[in-house]
């Protein structure tokens, strides 16, 4: 995958890997959003945060990046980090601790998580490439964003496949969201028609392989505001 | 003793209308008379329902001074809110008639907020109702009072409510009765069953109740379709039959055209109109449909304005028709006790017999209704084995008792165990529910702060916050629907409600049948599936999913019987006869206690077809079960089909380990490895999850409160199965995964039964009886572990395209 010129590689887990800077991108991790919502009343199982560690885990072991970059809302709310078990906060303070690390503010985690250490900021550039959580009104030359969590939707030989989506017309990227409960935003959903006004490419992540799929091979799907697939080809 | 004598007002009530009280009647007033519960067995029109409240109507006849405060004495119970409301306009007439002073009223899901709170403070003396609005009366706080001086329940079509969730919760709600009115008496009325003495206990275990058997009736004049076309194959849409069809309809006052599925009801309706020379009124009738549509139908069937009506199991139960005095099933019954019940649809006067035709789409279909004919001859219907109670019901009562606030958590489980589906609850697994419904239930046990329930000093359940029980009332009740989309033409009305999953198999232009139309479906907006008219063209029509309900242990048994016993198939039609008769030459008729498995090649693939006879869900799991052993054996399994009668799975290597491919143990590892990777145990969490209240409803119009990212079932489930693997919602999405979508009870049973009895027949090519579920080939859609490489599959087509643009 090519955005603005630099080569970047989608891995199935939802996460981004720059090879050329040895940086992991992540967007959304939303941890703590079963404490959320059991706050609420809904007693969701509490091992999300534990999960999404996790897998957090083991792309650190695989790719032994330089630096980690997380694109906002790596916490559900703002007093979530305080929420974060125990043995959750020293795995992910050892993380921080051992790399160069990034944090993006989201619109749920509008400050730095205290005493985890790492660097805050709002949009972040590095080389051709601009890091900021939520994609900016104007098109902007390498931008990698998150914040709208896309899915998209695919029909092979009369089966629909769904799974979270990269998307990217070759300038900018919107990632998905890595958090284990962080669900997903149909890739034809108007909001995406406004970043990527000429189409796009929906890389869409497998068991073992992210696959690129042109948005006008791509379908509709679940609740909220679906559109037509063929409204997107219009002008 | 004496014989019962009615009052004389009730008794001048039935000469007066030329009727005399029946025996079964007289029965059932001195058994309530005498303070004893009652299960009322009886077939449709035997004057059931009257008998089940004429006690009540005596009791509160007989009731002194009528000025002073009233109070519930009599609550109906029935599965169907439309036969509630039905029921109470009936009574209406006698209570008017003899001039008694009794209020009836219903309450159902419809009824006006200020007339149910008026309810609970001015009760009726009769109050017509259903399962979820029990639930939610004994939620109430003021339930002890509103049912402390309730005399009689009576359960109508009591055989429908049991063996389900909604039985569950239903059995935990007439335990909460019995706690709070001990002297309560409990009548059930129900259709024929095979055990009388089992379903009693599902109205009161704690004690006898007598049983009373209504008059039989004439038997039912049931024949099959003796077609002078040629069956098919395979199949289910019966299009061979449809003159047939017409020329019987034409014969009746009015039929009644049952099928198994929606796709069916649409796709037959379709096809009747095409050759409907004579115009005959003929409507469609089924669950997707709007509500407006099927109400229209239901009063023009009262009006005798239809001759017929194609339709689902949404008219197995229901209002009595006067008109109907044809039933015709198409497709195989799956059961006699359903069969039965539809059978019973047609003239509901006693003395005159019911009249049905059974068409059978296929070929194993004729078959089974032939079996299911003998067995009606011979008096038999099967005996469905008792299963135990939901746990998700189980947290939903739970909850339901802490909203309510009175009831002690000891007292609690003693109360549930009296319920039938409860009886062999322990007390760990009644804790762990407890436990899950206040907090979770996790071992992690972070959620402290958050409990919505607690146990009071005085060893109360009580809710911690009123939220809970907003949540409570908004999602009581164990159906589940799948998520459904209504089906709206552009700038036009909603015609009805299809699954999301059917939507979903459709691209934009695709054409499909519904509300008896072809419409051509133009995309999904806002929750709605926007559609067109149009004309001409094949519409595309949904793989059939093969029949709602699969075939019951004791038909299979007999289908199995008959092909091994030639006198049993005289009875059958010539052509079936023909095709048998072949499949003895080539190969061999299953013997009836072996499994007969035959493998062949075919255009270079090496094929094994086995034939259990135990439904298309447990030849599904067999089916999975086989290629993952097939691939460790080395055969290089490629795939597999099942439907009700037989599962064919072909390799690029022939097997030779027969006996040892259907060794038991692959319920072992094998299923437990196959379980790991699957996501179908997903749509059962997502029931589980939803009953158990871990999530919430989707109620209408919240879907449009904005742009909102979903919140999938899916992705909890994940995450349980990792880090809790035992938690006690895993455990209830096991149990119903295991008797619905894998019905591996009757796996286990069938590959223990065929140990050592494998007859294995290897042939130069396919054999007769091979070839129905090998017509099936390609209709089924691909299994999850193919994911990636479908999603490859599209790579390598738009990859070209894809590194032009980026």
């Amino acid at each position: 995958m090519l955005v603005n010129g630099t080569r970047l590689v989608p891995d199935p887990s939802g996460a981004l890997w720059w090879p050329e800077a040895r940086c992991l991108v992540l967007a959304d991790l939303h941890l703590e959003k079963g404490s959320a919502l059991a706050r609420r009343g809904a007693l969701l199982p509490p091992y999300d945060s534990r999960a999404s560690l996790l897998r957090l885990d083991r792309l650190i072991a695989r790719f032994q990046p330089a630096r980690v970059i997380c694109l906002g809302d790596t916490f559900h709310d703002a007093d979530a980090s305080g929420r974060l078990g125990r043995e959750e906060t020293a795995r992910l303070a050892q993380m921080v601790a051992a790399t160069e690390w990034h944090w993006i503010l989201g619109n749920h985690d509008p400050h730095p998580p205290p005493g985890l250490g790492g660097m805050p900021s709002q949009v972040l550039r590095l080389g051709p490439l601009v890091f900021r959580h939520e994609p900016a009104g104007e098109a902007q030359a390498g931008e990698i964003a998150g914040h709208l969590h896309p899915k998209a939707a695919i029909r092979v030989r009369g089966r629909r496949l769904t799974g979270r989506a990269f998307l990217t017309d070759g300038m900018r990227l919107v990632m998905p969201a890595f958090g284990s409960y962080a669900g997903g935003l149909c890739a034809l959903d108007p909001a995406f028609r406004s970043i990527f006004r000429h189409g796009f490419h929906a890389w869409i992540a497998g068991e073992r392989r992210v696959v690129p799929v042109g948005s006008n091979r791509l379908e509709a799907f679940g609740s909220g505001t679906a559109i037509l697939s063929s409204d997107l080809a219009r002008p | 003793m004496p014989p019962y004598v009615l009052p004389d007002r009730f008794d001048r009530w039935f000469a007066a209308r030329g009727w005399a009280p029946r025996p079964h009647q007289l029965a059932l007033c001195e058994a309530a008379a005498a303070g004893r519960s009652v299960l009322l067995v009886a077939p449709t029109g035997g004057g059931k329902t009257l008998a089940g409240f004429l006690p009540s109507l005596i009791e509160l006849a007989g009731r002194p001074g009528s000025r002073r405060a009233r109070r519930l004495h009599t609550l109906y119970v029935s599965p169907l809110k439309a036969l509630a409301v039905d029921i109470a306009r009936n009574l209406e007439a006698p209570v008017a008639e003899m001039g008694l002073d009794i209020r009836l009223e219903t309450r159902t899901g419809d009824t006006p907020a200020a007339r149910r709170a008026r309810q609970r403070t001015a009760p009726p003396d009769l109050l017509l109702t259903t399962p979820e609005q029990l639930a939610l009366l004994i939620a109430h706080r003021d339930a002890p009072s509103l049912f402390g001086a309730l005399h009689a329940v009576i359960v109508d079509e009591l055989h429908a409510l049991t063996g389900s969730k909604r039985g569950d919760l239903l059995s935990l709600g007439l335990a909460r009765l019995r706690a709070l009115r001990p002297e309560l008496r409990m009548i059930g009325l129900s259709a024929t069953v095979a055990n009388p003495a089992r379903l009693a206990r599902h109205l009161d275990r704690t004690e006898r109740v007598s049983i009373i058997r209504g008059p039989g009736g004439a038997p039912p004049r049931v024949s099959i379709l003796d077609s002078a076309e040629r069956v098919p194959w395979a199949g289910h849409s019966a299009r061979h039959a449809l003159g047939e069809i017409l020329a019987a309809v034409r014969q009746a006052r009015t039929a009644l055209i049952f099928v198994n599925t929606r796709s069916q009801a649409e796709m037959i309706f379709q096809e009747l109109w095409r050759s409907n020379e004579d115009n005959l009124p003929i409507a469609l009738h089924h669950g997707s449909l709007a509500a407006g549509q099927r109400r229209k139908v239901e009063a023009a069937m009262v009006r005798g304005e239809l001759r017929a009506v194609v339709c689902t199991s949404t008219l197995d139960l229901g209002i009595d028709w006067g008109a109907v005095d044809l039933v015709i099933q198409i497709g195989a019954p799956k059961g006699i006790a359903r069969l039965l019940q539809r059978i019973g649809r047609a003239n509901h006067r006693m003395d005159e017999p019911s009249r049905a035709l059974l068409v059978p789409a296929n070929r194993f279909e004729v078959l089974e209704c032939r079996a299911a004919l003998d067995a009606l001859d011979e008096n038999l219907i099967e005996d469905e084995a008792p299963r135990a109670g939901a746990l998700d019901a189980l947290a939903q009562h739970v909850l339901g008792m802490a909203v309510a606030g009175t009831v002690g958590v000891d007292a609690l489980y003693a109360e549930v165990r009296t319920a039938e589906p409860y009886a062999g609850l322990e007390r760990a697994t009644f804790d762990r529910v407890v436990d899950f419904v206040a907090t979770g239930g996790y071992a992690l046990r972070s959620y402290e702060q958050y409990r919505r329930m607690r146990v009071m000093a005085d060893g109360t359940l009580r809710i911690t916050h009123p939220r809970v029980a907003r949540q409570y009332r908004l999602n009581v009740g164990t159906i589940v629907e799948e998520p459904m989309v209504k089906v709206k033409l552009r700038r036009g009305r909603v015609l009805g409600e299809v699954e999301e999953y059917f939507i979903e198999q459709l691209a934009p232009g695709d054409t499909f049948l519904f509300a008896g139309e072809v419409l051509r479906f133009l995309g999904l907006r806002e929750m709605q599936a926007e559609v067109s008219r149009t004309s001409g063209g094949e519409p595309k029509i949904p793989a059939y999913a093969g029949g709602k309900f699969p075939l019951s242990t004791f038909l299979a048994e007999r289908v199995r019987r008959m092909l091994a016993t030639p006198a049993l198939q005289r009875g059958l039609p010539r052509q079936v006869r023909d095709w048998l008769a072949l499949q003895r030459w080539r190969s061999l008729l299953p013997p009836a206690d072996h499994l007969l498995v035959e493998t062949f090649p075919r255009a270079r693939r090496h094929y094994m077809v086995a034939y259990p006879f135990e439904g298309r869900l447990a030849h599904q799991t067999l089916g999975m079960l086989l290629t993952r052993r097939m691939e460790r054996f080395g055969y290089h399994p490629l795939g597999f089909v099942a439907n009700e009668y037989a599962v064919a799975v072909w390799s690029l290597d022939p097997p030779d380990r027969i006996a040892e491919l259907l060794d038991q143990d692959m319920l072992g590892d094998d299923l437990e490895a196959w379980m790991a990777e699957s996501s179908l145990l997903k749509r059962s969490f997502r029931n589980v999850a939803l009953v158990a209240g871990l999530i919430e409803r989707r109620h209408p119009g919240q879907e449009k409160s904005g742009r909102q990212v979903t919140f999938s079932s899916d992705l909890i489930y994940d995450v349980l199965r990792r880090h809790e693997p035992d938690h006690v919602l895993m455990q209830a999405t096991w149990a119903e995964a295991a008797r619905g979508l894998l019905d591996l009870g009757r796996l286990a049973a069938m590959l223990a039964r065929v140990r050592d009895r494998i007859v294995w027949r290897r042939l130069d090519r396919i054999s007769p009886l091979a070839v129905p579920v090998m017509l099936e080939i390609g209709r089924e859609p691909v299994q999850g572990a193919a994911r990636d490489a479908l999603l490859e599959e599209a790579a390598d087509e738009l990859y070209a395209e894809a590194a032009r643009l980026v």
